[in-house]
């Protein structure tokens, strides 16, 4: 006679957490981060196809670690969420704090009902039209939900760099003091050793920028993310408009030397000044 | 709506059609899930045919490197203006505008319904749909809605757009049944369409530029409302100006309503002791 196979449910629960857990440590991280423009992303990344960061609506993005297949799965669902909500009421309805219970819920049944538990970590951001209206939420694998302030950082080994964020984040940093900050925090090494030197086709980097009419989330690369990372470039900030090229108006990559240099905007974060200092 | 509600288990989040792979368009995704949001997921009442406000006279023209559409802001009720500031020309996405004629309720709904799933596609696939796609798309929707044309609560669309693969712009026309066919150098569609038609074939030239363009689109509204009851000319009391879309290959703009009033003003005048704009 076999003897029926008892887990009591406190381990089973801890192996599904242990499980999920080193699934999300084995990844690189991603910091999500406020500025004094909106919110900032910054994850290590070299392809240029499958994004850690997306846009999900007008003003709610999201950032992911783990499994890529599975936070995909959870962007998808995240997009039909919003498009859903904005087309059966209005497009100000769509709100990061209705998306995170819905995400909350479906990794909450899946981390308890499922054979296997979702391995990833996710942020939903929403900008607000100032940095008190900024909201990020962190949702990890087991649904609980965390309202975070200014930043997160997720994934990999993203204690030290929750650490640095800490001590060194402040509001109102200009983009490229954030985007430099996270920069620094990621290419460290966790175990002690000399930093990284992560260059700009590593990242994946984007912004939510409250500045901009109905669609704020922008990606950010070639020589614009060049200047914002540099330290010597007076470049602080993205300009308010897009580029005037034919394609998708999704990514910014030029910036105020561009071809098509945009009219800057005397109050606008690109102005060279002491704010950058 | 039934968000979590209703479809898998009490409490389970979102629900299973959220999660399915599969499908990148917003309409199939409402099909499956919501399929009472759909314009032709409605039962029908039986009966006769309803007064409902009536959409008129769309234009649209290519020009050198792009195109325009423009449309009347009249909106009529049988014999009555039923509203006379009405949107009738919509930018579907960044590179595509799509105006629209017929049953006005059921227009704006399906126009609304296009834009979600343009955007939609745009965030899902990470990239823009072909012209010719987004042109299918909309006939898809057309086709689906041929039930209630038949109760006569038709929706006919004009569509342009910028084909970034061809760098030029392009006209694509539908018929009730969801037909979809190209038109070259320009197009009208409505009840003031056949005196704006014959005034764009008067009008058009290859190789306007987008000022001339807009020139040409709003005489030809002129043209229309001169003749047809249902189609408003320019207001000058009221200063209501036709809606202008123009698109070419930095994407879609909407002309401001300054540089709309100094075209029409300028036609206004041309026109005086010149009623019929002979030239």
């Amino acid at each position: 006679m076999t003897m029926p196979f008892y887990v009591s449910p406190e381990q089973l629960m801890k192996d599904r957490a242990d499980y999920a857990r080193k699934g999300i440590a084995r990844g690189r991280s991603v910091v999500v981060l406020g500025f004094e423009g909106g919110i900032a992303f910054v994850a290590e990344n070299p392809s240029r196809a499958l994004h850690k960061v997306s846009e999900i609506y007008d003003r709610l993005a999201f950032a992911a670690v783990g499994k890529y297949n599975e936070f995909e799965n959870l962007r998808v669902a995240g997009v039909r969420y919003a498009d859903l909500r904005g087309y059966s009421y209005d497009r100000i309805d769509v709100t990061a704090r209705g998306l995170a219970n819905a995400y909350a819920q479906t990794l909450g049944t899946v981390f308890t009902q499922e054979s296997k538990p979702y391995e990833v970590e996710i942020a939903v951001a929403e900008v607000g039209t100032d940095a008190d209206g900024d909201q990020i939420y962190r949702l990890t694998y087991d649904g609980s939900v965390a309202d975070e302030h200014g930043f997160v950082a997720m994934g990999g080994a993203s204690d030290p760099i929750t650490e640095g964020l800490k001590q060194r984040w402040r509001p109102g940093m200009t983009l490229a003091d954030a985007l430099r900050l996270a920069v620094e925090l990621l290419a460290q090494d966790a175990a002690g050793g000399p930093s990284r030197v992560l260059t700009p086709a590593q990242l994946e980097v984007a912004v939510l920028d409250r500045g901009r009419p109905r669609r704020k989330f922008r990606r950010i690369s070639g020589p614009l993310l060049d200047r914002l990372l540099s330290s010597e470039d007076p470049t602080t900030g993205v300009p308010r408009e897009d580029e005037q090229t034919s394609g998708r108006h999704d990514t910014l990559s030029q910036g105020r030397h561009g071809q098509h240099a945009p009219t800057a905007d005397p109050e606008g974060p690109e102005q060279p000044g002491p704010a950058q200092q | 709506m039934s968000l979590g509600s209703g479809r898998g288990p009490a409490g389970a989040g979102l629900p299973a059609p959220f999660m399915a792979s599969g499908t990148s368009s917003f309409t199939e995704f409402l099909g499956s899930h919501a399929p009472e949001l759909l314009p032709s997921g409605r039962p029908l009442p039986p009966g006769g045919a309803l007064e409902a406000p009536h959409g008129t006279t769309i234009v649209t023209l290519t020009f050198d490197g792009g195109v325009v559409m423009a449309g009347d802001r009249r909106a009529t009720m049988g014999n009555l203006i039923a509203n006379r500031d009405m949107q009738k020309v919509f930018g579907a996405d960044d590179y595509s505008a799509v105006g629209i004629a017929g049953t006005a309720g059921l227009a704006i709904e399906l126009v609304k319904l296009f834009q979600v799933e343009l955007e939609h596609y745009e965030k899902i696939e990470g990239t823009l749909l072909s012209l010719e796609g987004k042109a299918n798309r909309l006939a898809t929707m057309i086709r689906s809605n041929l039930g209630m044309a038949m109760q006569g609560l038709a929706v006919v669309p004009l569509f342009a757009g910028f084909d970034l693969e061809g760098d030029l712009g392009r006209i694509f026309s539908y018929d009730v049944t969801g037909g979809c066919y190209e038109e070259h150098d320009h197009h009208s569609v409505g009840s003031g369409s056949l005196f704006a038609r014959g005034a764009l074939k008067k009008l058009w030239r290859p190789g306007l530029d987008a000022t001339a363009a807009i020139r040409v689109a709003v005489e030809a509204l002129y043209d229309a409302a001169d003749d047809d009851s249902a189609t408003g000319g320019p207001d000058l009391g009221r200063r209501i100006w036709p809606t202008l879309a123009a698109v070419d290959a930095q994407g879609l703009r909407f002309v401001p309503d300054d540089q709309l009033a100094d075209v029409v003003e300028q036609i206004v005048s041309h026109r005086r002791d010149n009623p019929g704009g002979a030239r």
